[in-house]
């Protein structure tokens, strides 16, 4: 028998499911939700709000069954997704009914009272992703449809075409009776799917045939086909339903998964060439993209006289207002803002009351989505699930910036939401779906493998050169 | 209600929001650094306790491993030393049976040498207790003293035995 000393060996430790370290943090998330309500509610009326336990109790309820769903459909999922998804939308929920508390607020045009309808969405929403978890039992399943999925996405991005318009922008589908719902918030997903899918069986085609040309990896003309694909229908997005967010988004997921699946620098350059182009090509003749980018450029020019300048203009006070430690909750002004406040801007409202601080902590929540998300698809065994995992966290950071950017003025303002903060049915319901599919592969992902093969040394060895 | 409340409540709020990000990246460093060290051997006491590391070693070993040989002539080796290279100063007691050497992860003594192949040598005892010495068709070549081995060899008490930048030798 042997016995060697001195010498160490490093192994992997096997991933513990770690589902009470999820537990725990989802009770954290909860209680910090609760608390951001009754700060709300002492600042505004000095007492604690009515609600709280109702709200309180919702929000715990919807941690405590989605963690259940997870505890017996995903058990060994990344511990941090739900509760970082819990958190935001608590923290969402106490923005948004302190959003309703407010008389300026509620003096807009169309007001309703957004909390209680965004308490029902995120219980829709907690149910979706935990159907996802009980009918996806292996991501796999889902490449079987890339090509349904491309052509369910198309339908579903083509479809607000035939709606008019809701402030400039011709994304929402109005259904008699239900009430009106954001396609594009559903395709970000589906679309995600069918890139993986076309992706996992293109990607060599793509990586490989190319010409070295300035340090760059040039692809052969006709490789290009799919890219320029993506690129026409984002185009035609931006022209005919005038929203510069969901062709923003689903041509930069498209760059992102390519570059993943090919791992050629080329393609990032070749996107954002393109992109600048389109969107450059589109805002010249495009009026209400052509306004945006005016208030963007120069928002307090239009003060007065151009609304989307004015509303950009007061976010932008707003997060000066805030400063560091920000005004505290419920004691800022960013209701101000009106239309759209406790939605598109309602970062507005975070920067404001809970100033640069609490936004870097938001937006911290926001990269810590993502790089699970990343973590995922590193994990992940299949190239399928990689790509999945990589598209749907990359078009969550870029929605993020996307919204972000446009509120803090770093890019034009485009129509789309933040995700699981603001106040939207088809947004929070869609994200909640994305945590749900990413959670299911990282379920794949994080379980232990089944005896793993002695692998054969993959470095070669290196001969001595005399 | 007071300002000093308020106050303390929107600075409460911000480090309990803060703490939360902090916990979640400690979550996430224990992902990071998902790796054990495993000191292989140092604390063995009986055949159970030895780590599942080893044991999956011992299994994975050739069976001559097991082979005992009873007999230890007076004057032979007892035990197979590194002087040079990463693992300086590891030892492996000699008890009759065959020790191998490479970047392979079953070998006994695994290498961390660029310039060593994953099954680089072997150095096993013949009927009569020596040392032999056996290059495994390695890329660049076991040195006995300064000979590059071409067939089983057998080893000296004290000759270095160069394998890359590992030299070994047998000692009492």
């Amino acid at each position: 028998m042997s016995v060697v000393t001195n010498t160490t060996t490093i192994g992997a430790i096997d991933a513990p499911s770690r589902r009470n370290t999820e537990l725990a943090l989802v009770a954290f998330a909860v209680l910090i939700s609760v608390f951001a309500y009754a700060n709300v509610g002492l600042a505004l009326n000095g007492e604690l709000p009515a609600g709280m336990l109702g709200y309180g109790l919702g929000l715990a309820l919807l941690g405590g069954v989605a963690h259940l769903a997870v505890r017996r459909f995903a058990p060994y999922a990344d511990p941090l997704l739900l509760p970082l998804a819990t958190l935001l939308n608590g923290l969402g929920l106490a923005i948004i009914w302190r959003l309703d508390q407010s008389e300026r607020f509620q003096a807009t045009r169309d007001f309703v009272a957004a909390a209680s309808k965004q308490l029902m969405f995120s219980a829709v929403g907690v149910a979706f992703m935990v159907v996802v978890l009980i009918l996806l039992k292996d991501h796999r399943i889902l490449q079987r449809y890339t090509y349904i999925s491309m052509l369910v996405a198309l339908v579903l991005l083509i479809l607000p075409m035939f709606f008019p318009a809701v402030n400039g922008a011709k994304i929402w589908i109005s259904i008699p009776g239900v009430g009106t719902l954001q396609p594009g918030e559903f395709a970000k997903i589906i679309i995600a799917v069918f890139f993986a899918g076309y992706l996992m069986v293109k990607r060599d085609a793509l990586a490989l045939a190319s010409r070295r040309f300035m340090g760059l990896y040039l692809p052969r003309g006709r490789d290009l086909g799919p890219i320029l694909m993506v690129w026409a229908f984002s185009i035609l997005i931006l022209v005919f339903e005038t929203d510069l967010g969901s062709s923003l988004l689903f041509f930069g997921m498209f760059v992102v998964m390519l570059y993943v699946a090919t791992e050629r620098t080329s393609w990032i350059v070749f996107g954002l060439l393109m992109s600048a182009a389109g969107a450059v090509g589109v805002a010249t003749f495009e009026p209400h993209v052509q306004d945006r980018v005016t208030a963007w450029l120069d928002p307090f020019a239009g003060w007065g006289k151009i609304d989307a300048s004015e509303q950009m203009a007061k976010s932008l006070m707003a997060f000066g207002s805030g400063g560091t430690l920000g005004t505290g909750l419920g004691q800022g002004n960013s209701d101000l803002i009106g239309f759209a406040a406790n939605s598109d801007f309602i970062l507005a409202t975070v920067g404001e009351e809970l100033g640069l601080a609490g936004m870097m902590a938001v937006l911290l929540v926001y990269g810590l989505i993502v790089e699970r998300g990343v973590r995922t698809a590193l994990a992940a065994r299949d190239p399928f699930g990689k790509l999945l995992a990589i598209g749907l966290s990359g078009s969550f950071a870029i929605q993020v910036f996307v919204v972000a950017g446009g509120v803090m003025g770093l890019i034009p303002l485009t129509g789309m939401t933040m995700p699981f903060l603001a106040a939207g049915g088809s947004s929070v319901i869609s994200n909640w779906a994305l945590i749900g599919i990413l959670i299911r592969i990282s379920d794949t992902a994080r379980r232990p493998a089944p005896a793993p093969a002695p692998s054969p040394d993959s470095e070669m060895t290196q001969v001595v050169r005399p | 209600m007071s300002e000093l409340t308020l106050t303390v409540m929107r600075l409460g709020f911000l480090a309990v929001l803060w703490l939360f990000v902090i916990v979640a990246v400690q979550v996430i460093r224990s992902d990071l650094f998902g790796t054990r060290v495993t000191q292989r051997g140092s604390r063995r006491t009986a055949n159970d306790a030895r780590p599942q590391q080893a044991r999956q070693q011992q299994a994975a070993a050739p069976p001559q491993q097991r082979q005992q040989s009873g007999r230890q002539r007076r004057g032979a080796p007892t035990k197979l030393v590194v002087s040079e290279g990463t693992l300086t100063g590891t030892t492996v007691a000699l008890q009759g049976q065959t020790i191998t050497l490479g970047r392979a992860h079953d070998s006994t003594i695994v290498l961390d040498d660029d310039y060593a192949s994953s099954r680089h040598a072997r150095i096993y005892p013949d009927r009569d207790g020596q040392w032999i010495v056996e290059d495994l068709g390695s890329t660049n070549g076991t040195y006995l003293d300064r000979t590059r081995l071409t067939t089983p060899t057998p080893v000296p008490l004290g000759a270095p035995i160069r394998i890359g930048k590992t030299v070994i030798e047998l000692r009492k």
